[in-house]
């Protein structure tokens, strides 16, 4: 299994990451060994097996709907890297 | 003082031979001299631990003490703590200053023990050699041009070289038990979900566990007795009750039935490992076990099964780095898609943005059957394996990795080799199972790790199985010429 290099960016714009011509390079041919090695899988029958999600198979466990935490919106937003009234600030996004 | 156990130090403390102001004195004292050719640590928080050993001072006095009380440990890197820089050995988050307290660490604090500092670990987990951090690679003590295993590889040379009496780990496809083998320490892996994951940094949400790294298997015992246990803030978190770990450390192994394995002594394994397993596997037999063959046919495949299940799950779980609300930012960023873009890249080493990439991939549009429910399809065979093991035997041994430790830099240029190292211990992530890491023996100087695995929630027997070798053995007991004093 191997990718082209199309591919990578088009999986790097997925996942939110700016590659450089040469990273780009880079990444192709990793992550074509690394489809390589999970391509075994392919040869085995798992006709019939359920996939396994929690090693234990548990449930998620559901709590009661009421407010449990304090608010903290200073402490969270204290590592935020721009903040301002209270809010996270990011890059204008709406014209 | 260094190298002694926690049952013994405990011992001191409450008799006031020694103050843990003066043993953390003493600890803070060795980093500061022998960490500089280690690199175990990230941060050291002398301050900190100096106010909590005062603390723990005043609580041995009063008699409020638990076994840990004033006992200095350290902390992966990966658990967060309130106050304390908490890196997960990223560049994303070199100035993120949790806001809040993991549950692991939160019940240390609770137990009376000192946290020296947070040690090194390859960045967000992923790695076996701890050469992927972003601040810098760990040197193993034995011999500093080796690694010392991977991804809990500072908290593995911090205890072996005596730099913290014993510290935390986690290990979502061998984290704990590779770097307690290659530095001659014990590690535990408890059962999926005996261990809180609250505040623990996510790598794979379904394998991730958190878990002791100490000298012995009493002292892992004791941080067990602590960090074990139900915590209604970790919704995977198993209701089954905490077990006692120290009761029944010194039960005989009479009766005991180990299985071997045959695909755990197959090719690939170094064969003066398997001498050192095969002798460990006789001390075994004089200590009244009896050995039985038994086979985990699907083993090969856990390495592509993890190797889907793992980078999808943290593509998923890394996508909340995103330069808004905590961690790197680029400069100056053009729009919210360059900012986005470039702090992740700018963030995140080549390792963890190619597992992300590789998830991302396999859950797609149009990959997701073939690749991640494939995936969870053999993950069920391979636990289906170590079910149908166990109805037959006690406990399963093997080795731990194929090898002793590499070299620094040795396997760096070949990624998908330094995944094949990893057969041995991810199939018991993909279960769920509990698993040690206990020293057995050295092999051209460097230790080597008995593999010890056993039931769902059978850590206290596990526990027990390495406890009595180790009264038995010395192994546990040697330590690096560094820890010494003496120059390596």
């Amino acid at each position: 299994m191997s990718i082209d290099k199309q591919d990578v960016q088009k999986i790097a714009h997925l996942a939110r990451l700016a590659l450089t011509e040469e990273d780009a390079d880079q990444y192709q041919h990793s992550l074509s060994s690394v489809l390589s090695l999970v391509e075994q899988m392919q040869s085995v029958n798992t006709d019939g097996v359920e996939p396994l999600s929690n090693p234990l198979e548990m449930t998620q466990r559901l709590r009661e709907d009421k407010v449990t935490e304090e608010n903290r919106r200073d402490a969270f937003l204290a590592n935020a890297p721009k903040t301002d009234a209270g809010l996270f600030l990011v890059p204008q996004v709406i014209e | 003082m260094f190298e002694q156990s926690i049952s013994t130090l405990a011992q001191k403390l409450r008799d006031k031979e020694v103050s843990s102001v003066e043993l953390t004195r003493l600890f803070l004292d060795r980093i500061k001299t022998i960490d500089p050719q280690l690199n175990s640590f990230i941060t050291v928080s002398d301050e900190l631990a100096l106010q909590q050993a005062k603390a723990a001072d005043t609580l041995l006095a009063n008699g409020n003490a638990t076994s840990l009380t004033g006992i200095p440990i350290a902390h992966k890197d990966l658990f967060c703590t309130q106050g304390t820089l908490t890196t997960c050995g990223s560049n994303i988050l070199n100035n993120f200053i949790p806001p809040y307290e993991s549950t692991v660490t939160s019940r240390f604090q609770q137990a009376g023990a000192v946290m020296l500092g947070k040690t090194n670990m390859d960045e967000f987990a992923m790695g076996s050699s701890n050469e992927n951090s972003f601040y810098g690679a760990v040197k193993n003590p034995w011999d500093l041009n080796k690694v010392p295993g991977g991804s809990s590889g500072g908290s593995a040379a911090a205890v072996s070289a005596g730099l913290a009496v014993a510290a935390t780990g986690t290990d979502t496809g061998g984290s704990i038990r590779q770097p307690a083998s290659f530095c001659g320490i014990t590690g535990l892996k408890p059962t999926y979900g005996r261990v809180s994951r609250f505040g623990m940094i996510a790598y794979a949400s379904s394998l991730d566990q958190g878990g002791p790294m100490a000298k012995s298997a009493e002292d892992c015992a004791h941080l067990m007795q602590a960090m074990g246990g139900f915590d209604d803030k970790d919704s995977t978190s198993s209701e089954t009750p905490n077990d006692d770990y120290l009761t029944n450390l010194n039960a005989p192994l009479t009766g005991l039935t180990i299985g071997l394995p045959k695909e755990y002594f197959g090719e690939g394994l170094d064969s003066k490992v398997a001498d050192t397993i095969n002798t460990a596997v006789k001390e075994f037999e004089k200590l009244g076990a009896t050995i039985k063959d038994v086979s985990l046919p699907n083993l090969q495949l856990s390495i592509p099964a993890y190797y889907v299940i793992a980078p999808s799950e943290a593509s998923s779980n890394l996508s909340r780095f995103d330069g808004v609300r905590f961690g790197h930012r680029c400069e100056n960023p053009k729009d919210l898609m360059d900012m986005y873009t470039r702090s992740r890249a700018e963030g995140f080493g080549r390792e963890v943005q190619k597992r992300i990439m590789v998830g991302t991939y396999a859950l797609s549009e149009g990959y997701y059957d073939a690749y991640y429910l494939k995936a969870q399809k053999i993950r069920r065979l391979i636990k289906e394996d170590f079910v149908n093991a166990l109805k037959e035997v006690d406990v399963i041994m093997g080795p731990v990795a194929p090898t002793t430790a590499f070299g620094l830099g040795s396997k760096t240029s070949d990624p998908v080799a330094m995944y094949l190292e990893d057969i041995y211990t991810l199939s018991v992530n993909l279960a769920g199972i509990p698993a040690m890491s206990v020293p057995a023996g050295f092999v051209d100087g460097m230790p080597v790790g008995l593999q010890i695995m056993g039931d769902y929630f059978a850590e206290a027997k596990l526990l027990n199985i390495a406890h009595q070798y180790q009264q038995h053995t010395d192994w546990h007991l040697q330590t690096p010429d560094l820890a010494k004093g003496a120059q390596a």
